[in-house]
């Protein structure tokens, strides 16, 4: 058994608005640069609809990630080593950039400049890859809220994979937002596709990043990943992707995109694993069983075996620590309410989603609160989002893990909401495997949702800080572009990494006790605003 | 060096001097550029910008350029007493080139015809080319138009220059300091403009995208999938001294 551990996010779907704060805070932090126009490592897709880019979840025709071969062994779907090698020179499964979109800015000054007139200047759309005119017909957000939905939402590939007919006229119409960053899988297959070694697996927290200095532009890792999370910088000619934003992971603060998401829906903590069973469970014959093939790859940090396995393997005790008060262990292992994107790609992702339950408390509100578990799980079976739907995407079809995410969700709300309000409702929280503490468990982590317990972030060892810094020059550099972020130099290298401990909540904004003499938990109570050192 | 007697200075500079500055520049232009310019060494591909044309154009280009390539290592580097030594007789050797390297010529037309054509007419490749790419360009244009003149229009329909006995002569001499000058100096217009144009492809190669051509990754073949990369002790580099001193060069930004 070897242990490693894995920073991982869960996004509470339920709560996203699809305000897209995620993505622009991230498209400022990292990809707010020439060659990058196009390219959201954080994107918000509507589902259902095709994507981004255009139907990136259409494995048949982009061949991302993995599949089996006649005797069950573990491949690229892009086809062998030495296939790659003999097409180098034109990479057949590579989206271009219009599936993608044409980036595109405007000629604001036509419009400041402008004389005096009556009719007011207007500008057109300009291409940012030829500086010429252009019309605007596809984007990374071009099917937002359903835009367009009547003629494209039914070739998304979850739907075509549907045997029940969806119907989306107005009436039965359903969606949700779908925010996606890179999973940071822990069996990349955009890492296994990288002819030039240029990708790699962080072994201390699991990060995949690129090396600029090795990447050589061969591109298979964009075809290769079937999240389409690694994008080719079309002015560099190197590829880039979602860091999870390490230099914040290292510091022991929340990604940007955690940080700023106002609906307090992603959680950040660690994950410990075991490194040598992660082959065989990526290999499992039946799509379906890779849910539970995952969740057999995690360890249980609380088994004091593990811990001290873990602490053996050089994994720091206040690492283990973390791991044990990981909100995303609790999510995805105790509470089993989060599951992962896509797993029949193979990868082994590493964000995983909780399923979205508000139709269905409306179609609960709709029979009453009072009512029994049977009219609860009855709604969920009829929700408006088709159950195979989800399953399709979490679960690789099999519906009773979502049905069960689900469930467990809406017993939770409507157990604690009877208890607001001193009801005593006719359900049974075994009914779905839940204790009460579980419950309350749930109750802070999804509803409460404090800061501190969203994001328990182990920073990285201080006395590995001049080894961290050599590693951030390497990657570094790609920022030191005309008009990147990074431009203007490293001349603050040596405290960069102090400043963010600076700035580190404190913890004293965690004590909340939230509960009065009844022994009642009172949300507004808890409701604290978040004070501290905001970024 | 074989005899300097009846060599102008004028054949000198351009047979001999220019020769070796072109493959000094050629080798510690690549160590310099491997040292400092990391991040620019990539094939910079527009695949992302454009693909059907390039689906034929590039691996049609590339492939035949290898064909090429191995056709000047036999005609050129590989001495003709040796092919006599094994028992290949000249007009052997002398069709087979024609034919391999007609062959060859033909594939590297109509890869660069698709390729010409996407790099000037489809904007958002011309919009990435850069004023090294446009060098670059155009002497391999020149280079192998020429080339495609000598092995078509001289060796398959023409009087068939025999190469082996004067340029290649002169070539190989470059590599042991005895280069004859004489043999390049009474060569065909063609022939010497040829060579003077890879001379200056080698000038330019190490500051070109060319570079990549030295990354092609076959060692891929024997590597583990996923690569693991542990934050390995290295000594941070001080303020202000680490990383790229100059720009990048072959990207255009």
């Amino acid at each position: 058994m070897r242990i490693m551990a894995q920073v991982c996010m869960v996004m509470n779907i339920d709560k996203c608005i699809g305000c897209h704060t995620c993505s622009v805070t991230c498209k400022q932090t990292w990809t707010n640069r020439p060659g990058t126009e196009y390219v959201y490592f954080n994107n918000v897709e509507t589902k259902p609809g095709l994507g981004y880019p255009a139907r990136y979840e259409d494995q048949e025709q982009w061949k991302g990630g993995w599949e089996l071969d006649r005797k069950g062994r573990l491949r690229l779907r892009g086809g062998s080593r030495l296939r790659r090698l003999a097409s180098i020179f034109y990479n057949p499964d590579l989206p271009t950039i219009d599936e993608y979109h044409d980036p595109f800015t405007y000629d604001y000054d036509r419009l400041i400049t402008a004389p005096a007139g009556t009719k007011s200047p207007s500008v057109s759309a300009r291409s940012a890859l030829t500086g010429r005119d252009m019309v605007p017909s596809w984007g990374a957000n071009w099917e937002d809220d359903l835009a367009g939905a009547p003629a494209r939402a039914l070739h998304d590939p979850n739907i075509e994979a549907m045997s029940e007919k969806v119907k989306l006229d107005f009436e039965s119409v359903f969606m949700f937002y779908l925010p996606r960053i890179c999973e940071h899988c822990l069996n990349p297959s955009c890492v296994a596709s990288c002819p030039s070694g240029a990708m790699y697996k962080r072994e201390e927290d699991g990060i995949v990043l690129v090396d600029q200095d090795r990447c050589r532009g061969w591109r298979f890792c964009v075809s290769g990943c079937p999240y389409k999370k690694v994008y080719f910088n079309h002015r560099t000619g190197k590829a880039e992707k979602c860091t999870l934003c390490f230099p914040r992971i290292e510091a022991g603060l929340p990604t940007i995109c955690s940080e700023t998401c106002p609906g307090r829906l992603r959680y950040l903590g660690l994950m410990l694993y075991d490194a040598d069973a992660v082959m065989a469970a990526a290999a499992t014959p039946d799509a379906e069983d890779l849910y539970e093939a995952q969740r057999d790859v995690f360890l249980d940090p609380n088994d004091p075996e593990v811990a001290a396995a873990a602490e053996a393997q050089g994994i720091p005790h206040d690492w283990v620590v973390a791991a044990q008060r990981s909100p995303t262990y609790a999510l995805i292992m105790r509470h089993r309410v989060a599951l992962p994107l896509h797993p029949e790609y193979r990868t082994m992702p590493m964000v995983w989603y909780i399923p979205p339950l508000s139709p269905v408390a409306d179609a609960a509100t709709a029979v009453g609160y009072e009512e029994n578990a049977d009219v609860i799980f009855g709604a969920i079976d009829t929700l408006r989002i088709p159950l195979e739907y989800l399953a399709n995407l979490f679960t690789a079809g099999r519906i009773s893990p979502v049905r069960d995410a689900l469930r467990r969700l809406a017993l939770v709300r409507t157990v604690m909401r009877a208890n607001q309000l001193g009801q005593h409702p006719d359900v049974d929280l075994s009914d779905v495997g839940l204790t009460e503490d579980d419950a309350e468990d749930l109750f802070r982590l999804l509803a409460i949702a404090r800061y501190e317990d969203r994001y328990v972030i182990p920073p990285a060892h201080a006395e590995q800080a001049g080894r961290l810094l050599a590693q951030h020059a390497q990657t570094g550099c790609s920022l030191d572009t005309d008009g990147g972020p990074g431009m203007g130099g490293t001349e603050d290298d040596g405290s960069g990494v102090e400043s963010f401990h600076l700035n580190r909540r404190d913890s004293d904004d965690v004590a909340v006790a939230g509960r009065d003499a009844t022994g009642r938990l009172h949300l507004l109570v808890n409701e604290t605003p978040a004070t501290g050192g905001a970024l | 060096m074989s005899g300097t007697q009846g060599i102008t200075g004028f054949q000198l500079l351009w047979w001999v001097i220019l020769p070796y500055l072109a493959l000094t520049t050629f080798v510690i232009g690549h160590v310099w550029r491997y040292r400092y310019d990391q991040f620019g060494w990539t094939s910079r591909s527009t695949e992302l910008q454009e693909k059907k044309l390039l689906k034929w154009g590039s691996p049609i280009f590339h492939y035949a350029t290898f064909g090429a390539i191995a056709g000047h290592v036999i005609g050129i580097l590989i001495p003709e007493s040796w092919t006599h030594a094994v028992g290949i007789p000249e007009n052997y050797y002398h069709w087979f080139s024609a034919a391999a390297g007609t062959a060859a010529a033909v594939g590297i037309v109509v890869g660069i015809g698709f390729l010409a054509y996407r790099r000037l007419f489809v904007p958002r490749v011309r919009a990435t080319t850069s004023a090294v790419d446009w060098l670059t360009l155009i002497l391999l244009a020149i280079v192998i138009a020429l080339g495609i003149a000598e092995t078509v229009g001289v060796n398959l329909l023409g009087s068939a220059y025999d190469y082996r006995q004067s340029v290649a002569l002169w070539f190989r001499g470059l590599f042991v300091a005895n280069p004859d000058v004489r043999a390049i100096a009474n060569a065909p217009l063609l022939y010497q403009v040829h060579a003077t144009a890879a001379w200056a492809i080698l000038i330019v190669w190490p500051f070109s995208r060319l570079v990549h051509a030295w990354s092609y990754p076959v060692w891929y073949l024997w590597r583990p999938f996923v690569v693991y990369r542990s934050r390995v002790a290295a000594h941070p580099n001080e303020p202000g001294t680490s990383g790229r001193r100059w720009r990048s060069i072959g990207t255009r930004y």
